[in-house]
């Protein structure tokens, strides 16, 4: 078990370090840098020529991406250029909105979507099943942002009853603890419907067809023939082996799950990694760029690994020797 | 894997008459799929609408008309006129052949990249696939969305830029599912036959081995013009993707960021939200019936 999560962990350096050449490749290739954001056209050349070496533009690319590596594995990203402080503090203001807004959805999603997808296997074909696959039809082909603006036309705008965009009220900012939080949790509450529902519709499709194909094998049969209760055969017997393929789909939902979270913020005007790493990339912050994207593809990277070794946890005839 | 040597018994049967060939079965189990088959005519309908309505139209997509702006639907201006009287009927169906474009040329592309790389991988194995299967684990970890941001509001936002982006990035996905279908194909008594009678690779690849997987592109890539209109439209409403002049269903939508339209104006993007709704909803249920059709396994 250690030698594969150590051989593992080994394979995803290159996979990284692709993702990051690219990357830089991509701005490299990008016109102007981050020194003609903060140039004055009063400057002389002389000052501009000054600045750019400052930012290290001057060098040759494979230097600069080598320099940014050998930082990077000491834990420095460098600094943010419009924030004056180190791209690590800058992603640590944001990080918190973000996962917070994605790990609720995440919970609502399994929260209506697995046991919607339990319910409407066991009951195929009835009125209930078709209820709930329509819910996830709708819940997948419905554009998170169109369904943003419905929800915020019906229940911020015309019913009033939500705050149409970002966290906090400015007004409560001095207000004490319970009432903050109260306050923040009001503005949660469209944000992670929107992004729970597309969590929820995708996750109650795969639990249903993963029941489906696990209620119909011997073992269940064999089970009820035993004369089990019907819910001990779903849930003690079947669910459970069912649930294999969702630890999976958990695990490889995460980049979608932040791409979510990151649009949702856009939409909602949430101050996120979303909204900043929108100003990021149109301010020229390389440097935040490239720190929020390392941290992105660092939790895909390890998301997919824990996925692996959660399905060997989870179905005992799974060994990673 | 009996449904695939069925397959392949199918084929080399296909001059019996008594025998149904392979699509003539999938499309009777297509046809047996009332939703599938109602959702076929609607996408069918839009792509036409699509097509015909900015021909036929008495506007023109920019033609503005100052003394009519603002309305609301009515019998002149179907779906009403912008802030500065533009006809929203017009620009929504063009904005529809931009979307559509979009999807079709990206999934077309996302294919052949991906069916010629996950073919290679499956067939040649060893270090081609090692390398092709290690280049696609960098595109799937590629955090999507902000790779659109870079690319997009780097370069240009043309929906050429756009369309090899997207296509780049998805490529991984079919490719996978190419080489798993070719791996287990390789196996098969007839790719000895072939080997037998000294067919070169190339065409034991894509004449041979190819034709069997065609199903399973087939389902990938219905289901993949969802996606991918699900995500032009989404990028291009954040200002992301495509950007105006050229309309699209996402950029269309883009006046409803101001919150006096959300309030008042809903004419101005509710037509273009339910566009986007209809066509994706269709196509994931179309892709969703052939999929039944084409592997009975799959069958809910």
């Amino acid at each position: 078990m250690r030698t594969y999560i150590i051989r593992r962990v080994a394979q995803m350096i290159p996979v990284f370090l692709g993702i990051m050449f690219i990357l830089f490749l991509l701005l490299q290739l990008a016109p102007g840098g981050p020194s003609n954001m903060l140039m004055d056209p009063r400057m002389t050349v002389e000052q501009k020529e000054e600045l750019a070496e400052k930012y290290g533009e001057n060098k040759p690319f494979y230097e600069k991406f080598f320099n940014w590596i050998v930082d990077a594995a000491q834990g420095n990203f460098g600094n943010s250029i419009t924030h004056k402080k180190p791209v690590t503090a800058v992603i640590n203001d944001f990080i918190g909105n973000t996962f917070l807004l994605s790990s609720l959805s995440l919970l609502v999603g399994l929260l209506i979507g697995v046991p919607l997808g339990i319910v409407s296997a066991t009951r195929q074909y009835s009125a209930v099943d078709y209820a709930a696959t329509v819910f996830a039809l709708i819940g997948v082909s419905l554009p998170a942002f169109f369904f943003a603006l419905l929800l915020l036309k019906a229940f911020a705008v015309d019913l009033a009853l939500f705050p149409i965009f970002g966290l906090a009220d400015p007004l409560l900012r001095k207000a004490d603890w319970l009432t903050r939080t109260l306050d923040k949790a009001h503005h949660l509450v469209l944000p992670v419907t929107v992004l729970g529902m597309t969590q929820a519709a995708s996750f109650m499709r795969y639990t249903r067809s993963s029941m489906l194909e696990v209620i119909r094998q011997d073992y269940v049969r064999t089970a009820r023939a035993k004369g089990l209760k019907e819910k001990v055969v779903i849930y003690k017997h079947a669910f459970r082996n069912a649930m294999i393929p969702i630890i999976t789909l958990l695990g490889f939902s995460i980049p979608g799950l932040l791409s979510g979270a990151l649009m949702t913020e856009t939409i909602f005007s949430l101050p996120g990694l979303g909204k900043a790493s929108v100003e990021a990339v149109s301010q020229r912050n390389f440097p935040l760029v490239l720190g929020i994207n390392a941290m992105l593809s660092i939790v895909t990277l390890f998301a997919a690994l824990i996925a692996d070794l959660l399905y060997a946890a989870a179905d005992p005839r799974i060994r990673y020797d | 894997m009996s449904t695939r040597t069925d397959i392949v018994n199918r084929r080399l049967l296909k001059k019996d008459k008594n025998v149904e060939s392979f699509w003539a079965n999938v499309f009777k189990q297509f046809k047996r799929n009332k939703l599938a088959v109602v959702s076929t005519y609607i996408v069918l309908a839009i792509v036409l609408a699509c097509i015909i309505v900015p021909m036929v139209s008495p506007y023109s997509l920019e033609q503005t008309d100052t003394a009519n702006r603002a309305q609301a639907p009515s019998r002149s201006h179907w779906l009403g006129t912008d802030n500065i009287g533009r006809d929203l009927f017009t620009r929504l169906f063009i904005g529809g052949r931009i979307s559509l474009g979009i999807a079709l040329a990206v999934v077309t592309l996302e294919c052949i990249i991906g069916i010629v790389l996950g073919t290679l991988a499956g067939y040649y194995g060893g270090i081609v696939d090692g390398i092709i299967m290690r280049i696609s684990d960098i595109f799937l970890c590629f955090p999507f969305l902000i790779i659109c941001i870079v690319i997009v509001s780097i370069f240009s936002s043309g929906p050429a830029t756009l369309i090899l982006t997207l296509s780049i990035l998805s490529w991984p996905s079919i490719a996978r599912i190419v080489r798993a279908q070719i791996l287990s194909l390789r196996e098969l008594e007839y790719m000895e036959a072939c080997e037998a009678l000294g067919i070169s690779d190339f065409k034991r690849m894509f004449r041979h081995l190819l034709p069997n997987v065609m199903a399973y592109i087939i389902v990938y890539a219905t289901l993949g013009i969802a996606a991918t209109i699900l995500t032009e439209t989404s990028l291009s409403f954040l200002g992301l993707g495509i950007r105006f002049p050229i309309p699209t269903w996402g950029n269309l939508i883009q006046p409803a960021r101001e919150l006096v339209v959300i309030q008042k104006y809903w004419w101005y993007w509710m037509p273009s939200g339910i566009a986007i709704f209809l066509t994706v909803m269709c196509c994931n249920i179309i892709g969703d019936a052939l999929r039944d059709a084409v592997d009975p396994k799959m069958k809910r």
